[in-house]
C-alpha cells in the first residue's frame, strides 16, 4: 500500500521523470481495492476456521464466551466507529486544502487507535492473568471446545491487532507527508487510501464483536 | 504520452545503462518491468537447476530396489526440497513473473506496469523468501521432511525445521499477491488507445485470469501457513486432533489456494501458445474469444474444485460427487483451448521453429496430462491411483509438461526480442527432440508404476517394479541432457546470436513492431491499435510488396 501511495506521489521510474509522469489515480485506486480483497480473503481464511469450530462446539463457545469483557468489547467498538469518522473528516479537509485541520483529524484517528489498543491491552492482560494465553497453563487445561475459542479469539483480535497497529504507522508516514506538501489537496490519493484500509479494519472488528463478546 | 521521444532511452537498448546508476547497481534499483523480468529470470533459473539436481538424485534412489545412496529420512527431505523449490520458487512465478513481466505491458502497448515500484519490491520479497527457504536448510533441526503441502498433523510434529520453510512459502506468496495486483490494474488501465478487452493478445488473457486467482486464492493459503506456525510455535490445536481440531481442515484450507494455484502455473503456458501458433501459422487463431473466455472459466470452475485432493480423506459422498463433477467441468475450457488451436493449424501456412516445435510439444504432453487428471477425478478410480506414482506422473505431465514447456517455448519465441539475438535454430530443434523423448521416458512409466500399485514417496519398492523404474531413472538423464543444451544454446545467443531482427517470426502482436531488444520506454511512439491482434493482412501485403 505504501509503494502505491508513493507512486502516486512521485514520478514512478526515475528514468521516466524528465518525460512524462506516470499518474494515474483511477489505477492506483484499483490497486488499493485488490490490495483490501486480499486481505479480506486473509481474515476469511479464519473466519471459515471459526465457522467450522463454532458448528462443532457451539455449546463450549457460547460458555467461553462468557469469559469476555463485553463492555470493553462494545467501547472499543465505540472507538473504532468514531477513529472511522475522525478519519473521513481528516480526507474530506484535506480535499478542501485544510491541511491543518486535516492532520488534527489524522491526529485524533492515531489517538484513538492508541486507545483501542490500549484496551485490547488490558483485556489481553487480564485473559493472560488467568493463564488464558495460546500455549498456556490453564488455557491447556479447558475442554477443547472452549480451548478452540480462546487460541481463535487470540489468533483473530491478533492479527486485528497487528493491523491496527500497521494503519497506525501509515498514519504517521502519511502526517509526514502531508506536512511536507507530498501528500495535497491535488494529491491526496495516499490519504483517502490509508482511509479506505483504516475502514477495513472497522469493518472486521465489527465482525469480530458479534462473533466472540455476543455468543453467550 | 504522445509527446515526441528523443534522446538515448528511446532509441537505445534497455541493457544499456542510462542515468546516474551503472553495473549491478543500476538492476537492483531499476523499475524497468524488463529489467525486473530478467532478474526473476536469474534467480528462478538457479533455483531450478537446485531443483532439477535434487530430482535426478530422487530418481537415482529409485533406479535399483533397496536402499543404495541415501537414508529413508534424506529421502523424504529430497522430494519435500524439490517440491517446495519447484513449486514456490520456479513454476510459480515462472510464467508471470518473468514472460509476464517483460511482454505484458509491450504487448499492451504501454511504458511500463501500473505499479513499477511494486513490482521491483515484489522481486526482493521473492529473493528474501528464496533466502528464508534456503535457510531452512541449514539452521535449527534439519531439512523439512514434511513433503511440499506440509500437512497436518506430520507438519505439527516433524522435529525438522518446518516453520521457517512454511514462513519461506508465506513471503513468497506475498510476491505473487503483488505481481497480481500489478498485472491487473495493469490491464485495465494501460491498454494502447483502440484494444478493448477483445483486442487484447490472449497471453494477456492468460495472466488475467492468472493475476486473479493469486490475488484471490494465496491469502488463503498464507493465514493456512501462519496458523501452521502458530500451532507449532504456541500448540493452538486448530488442526490437532488431540485438542478438538481438524487435520482434514488444513487439507482444505490448503487446497483452496493450492489447487488453483495449478491454474496459476497453466493459464499463461496457454497463452504462450494461444501466441506462438498464429504465429506459425501465418493465420489469426481460430476462436479468439473462446480461447479468451475459456481461461476465465478455467479459473472460476477452478477454484472450486479443491476437494479432489481428498477423495480419500474422508469427506461425505455428496461433496465427493460435488466435487468429481466440477473437475470434469474444468476439462471442457480446456478442450475448447485444445481444439482452437488445432483449428488455428488447419489450412494454416505453417513454419517449423523452435517455438513452434515446443508448443506442439505442451500440447502433445498437456493432454497427456489433462487425460489422465480424469482418472484421478472420477472417484472409482481415484480410489485405486490415490497416492501412487500415477499422481505424481500426472503431476509432472500437466505442470512440467504443460507449465514448464510453455515457459521453454515463450523462452524460445520471445528470446530473439528479448536480447536481440537468434540462437541456434537447429541445436534448438535438436534440444527439444531430446527433450521430447527424455520426459516422456521419464514420467510415462510413472502411469504405469502407478496403476501396478507403487506408491508415491517410497524411497524402496517391491523387485516387480524394477523395470518402469529404471526407465524412468535413465529418462530423467536423457531429459536432463536436452534441458542443458537448450539452456546453453540460448545462453551462447546472449553474446554470440546473430542479430535477430525486430519481427523475426511475423508476429502481429504489437511487442513485435518496437526495437529488438526494446528501448528502455518500449515505443518510440506510442502504439495504438485498429485491429485483432492476430490479423497478418498488413505481414503478408508487405512481404507480396517486398517479392514485387
Amino acid at each position: 500500500m505504501r509503494a502505491e501511495g508513493a507512486t502516486l506521489g512521485t514520478p514512478a521510474g526515475g528514468h521516466a521523470a524528465a518525460h512524462h509522469e506516470h499518474r494515474d489515480d483511477i489505477g492506483s485506486k484499483t490497486g488499493m481495492w485488490l490490495f483490501l480483497f486480499t486481505e479480506l480473503l486473509l481474515f476469511g481464511g479464519l473466519f471459515i476456521v471459526y465457522a467450522v469450530y463454532r458448528h462443532k462446539f457451539g455449546a463450549e463457545f457460547h460458555e467461553a464466551a462468557h469469559e469476555l469483557n463485553k463492555v470493553m468489547g462494545v467501547t472499543n467498538t465505540f472507538v473504532l466507529l468514531t477513529s472511522s469518522l475522525t478519519m473521513v473528516l481528516s480526507v474530506g479537509a484535506l480535499q478542501r486544502a485544510r491541511v491543518a485541520e486535516s492532520l488534527r483529524w489524522l491526529g485524533a484517528t492515531f489517538g484513538l487507535a492508541c486507545c483501542f489498543l490500549v484496551i485490547k491491552y488490558f483485556e489481553w492482560s487480564a485473559k493472560h492473568h488467568h493463564g488464558i494465553w495460546p500455549g498456556g497453563e490453564h488455557l491447556h487445561s479447558l475442554p477443547p471446545g472452549e480451548g478452540m475459542f480462546f487460541n481463535l479469539y487470540f489468533m483473530m483480535t491478533g492479527l486485528h491487532g497487528i493491523h491496527v497497529l500497521v494503519g497506525m504507522g501509515v498514519m504517521g508516514a502519511i502526517a509526514a507527508r502531508i506536512r511536507s506538501g507530498h501528500v495535497s489537496a491535488s494529491r491526496y490519493a495516499a490519504l483517502e487510501f490509508t482511509g479506505l484500509y483504516w475502514h477495513l479494519v472497522d469493518l472486521v472488528w465489527i465482525f469480530l464483536l458479534p462473533l466472540f463478546y455476543l455468543t453467550n | 504520452m504522445a509527446e515526441s521521444k528523443t534522446g538515448p532511452a528511446w532509441t537505445g537498448s534497455y541493457l544499456q545503462d542510462y542515468g546516474s546508476r551503472r553495473g549491478l547497481l543500476a538492476w537492483l534499483t531499476t523499475t524497468d518491468h524488463k529489467r525486473i523480468g530478467l532478474m526473476y529470470m536469474a534467480a528462478m533459473f538457479a533455483f531450478f537447476t537446485v531443483a532439477v539436481l535434487l530430482g535426478l538424485l530422487i530418481r537415482l534412489e529409485l533406479m535399483n530396489p533397496g536402499m543404495q545412496y541415501v537414508t529413508p529420512r534424506v529421502y523424504n527431505s529430497l522430494f519435500t526440497l524439490h517440491g517446495v523449490i519447484m513449486i514456490f520458487l520456479f513454476i510459480v512465478p515462472g510464467i508471470p513473473a518473468v514472460m509476464g513481466n517483460f511482454i505484458l505491458p509491450l504487448q499492451l502497448g504501454a511504458d511500463d506496469v501500473s505499479f513499477p515500484k511494486l513490482n521491483l519490491a515484489s522481486w526482493y520479497v521473492y529473493i528474501a523468501g528464496a533466502i528464508l527457504a534456503l535457510m531452512s536448510l541449514f539452521v535449527g533441526g534439519g531439512v523439512p521432511d514434511t513433503g511440499w503441502t506440509f500437512y497436518a498433523p506430520y507438519a505439527l510434529r516433524s522435529g525438522s525445521n518446518v516453520s521457517l520453510a512454511v514462513f519461506a512459502a508465506f513471503v513468497l506468496g506475498f510476491s505473487s499477491i503483488m505481481t497480481g495486483m500489478n498485472f491487473i490494474t495493469t490491464i485495465h488501465r494501460l491498454r494502447a488507445p483502440g484494444m478493448g478487452f477483445f483486442r487484447m493478445p490472449l497471453f494477456c488473457w492468460g495472466l488475467y485470469a492468472t493475476s486473479w486467482i493469486q490475488v484471490i486464492a494465496t491469502p488463503v493459503v498464507g493465514i493456512t501457513l501462519l496458523l501452521v506456525i502458530m500451532e507449532r510455535a504456541l500448540g493452538i490445536g486448530f488442526f490437532d486432533p488431540a485438542r478438538g481440531g481438524d487435520p482434514v481442515l488444513y487439507q482444505h484450507l490448503f487446497w483452496i489456494y493450492s489447487h488453483p494455484v495449478v491454474y496459476v502455473m497453466i493459464l499463461p503456458a496457454m497463452g504462450v501458445i494461444s501466441e506462438i501458433l498464429p504465429t506459425f501459422a501465418g493465420r489469426t487463431v481460430f476462436g479468439y474469444k473462446a480461447i479468451a473466455l475459456s481461461s476465465m472459466a478455467i479459473a472460476i470452475v477452478g477454484y472450486m474444485v479443491w476437494g479432489h485432493h481428498m477423495f480419500t480423506v474422508g469427506m461425505s459422498d455428496t461433496a465427493r460427487r460435488v466435487f468429481s463433477i466440477l473437475t470434469f467441468l474444468v476439462a471442457i475450457p480446456t478442450g475448447i483451448k485444445v481444439f482452437n488451436w488445432m483449428a488455428t493449424l488447419y489450412k494454416g501456412s505453417i513454419r517449423i521453429e523452435p517455438p513452434l516445435l515446443w508448443a506442439l510439444g505442451f500440447i502433445f504432453l498437456f493432454s497427456i496430462g489433462g487425460l489422465t487428471g480424469l482418472v484421478n477425478g472420477a472417484l472409482s478410480t481415484d480410489i485405486h491411483v490415490h497416492d501412487t506414482a500415477f499422481v505424481v506422473g500426472h503431476f509432472h505431465y500437466t505442470m512440467f509438461g504443460g507449465a514448464g514447456v510453455g515457459l521453454f517455448a515463450a523462452l524460445h519465441y520471445w528470446w530473439p526480442k528479448v536480447f536481440g539475438r537468434m540462437y541456434n535454430r537447429k541445436v534448438a530443434n535438436w534440444a527439444w527432440g531430446i527433450f521430447m523423448v527424455g520426459f516422456n521416458l521419464l514420467y510415462f512409466p510413472m502411469l504405469v508404476l502407478g496403476i501396478m500399485g507403487m506408491p508415491r514417496r517410497y524411497a524402496d519398492y517391491l523387485p516387480r517394479f524394477h523395470g518402469p523404474e529404471l526407465v524412468s531413472t535413465v529418462g530423467s538423464w536423457v531429459m536432463v541432457s536436452g534441458i542443458i543444451l537448450m539452456a546453453w544454446n540460448l545462453v551462447r545467443a546472449i553474446k554470440r546470436g546473430a542479430p535477430a531482427g525486430d519481427n523475426p517470426w511475423g508476429g502481429t502482436t504489437l511487442e513485435w513492431q518496437t526495437t529488438s531488444p526494446p528501448p528502455q520506454l518500449n515505443f518510440a511512439a506510442s502504439p495504438s491499435v485498429t485491429t485483432g491482434p492476430y490479423d497478418h493482412t498488413a505481414l503478408r501485403a508487405a512481404a507480396a510488396k517486398e517479392a514485387r
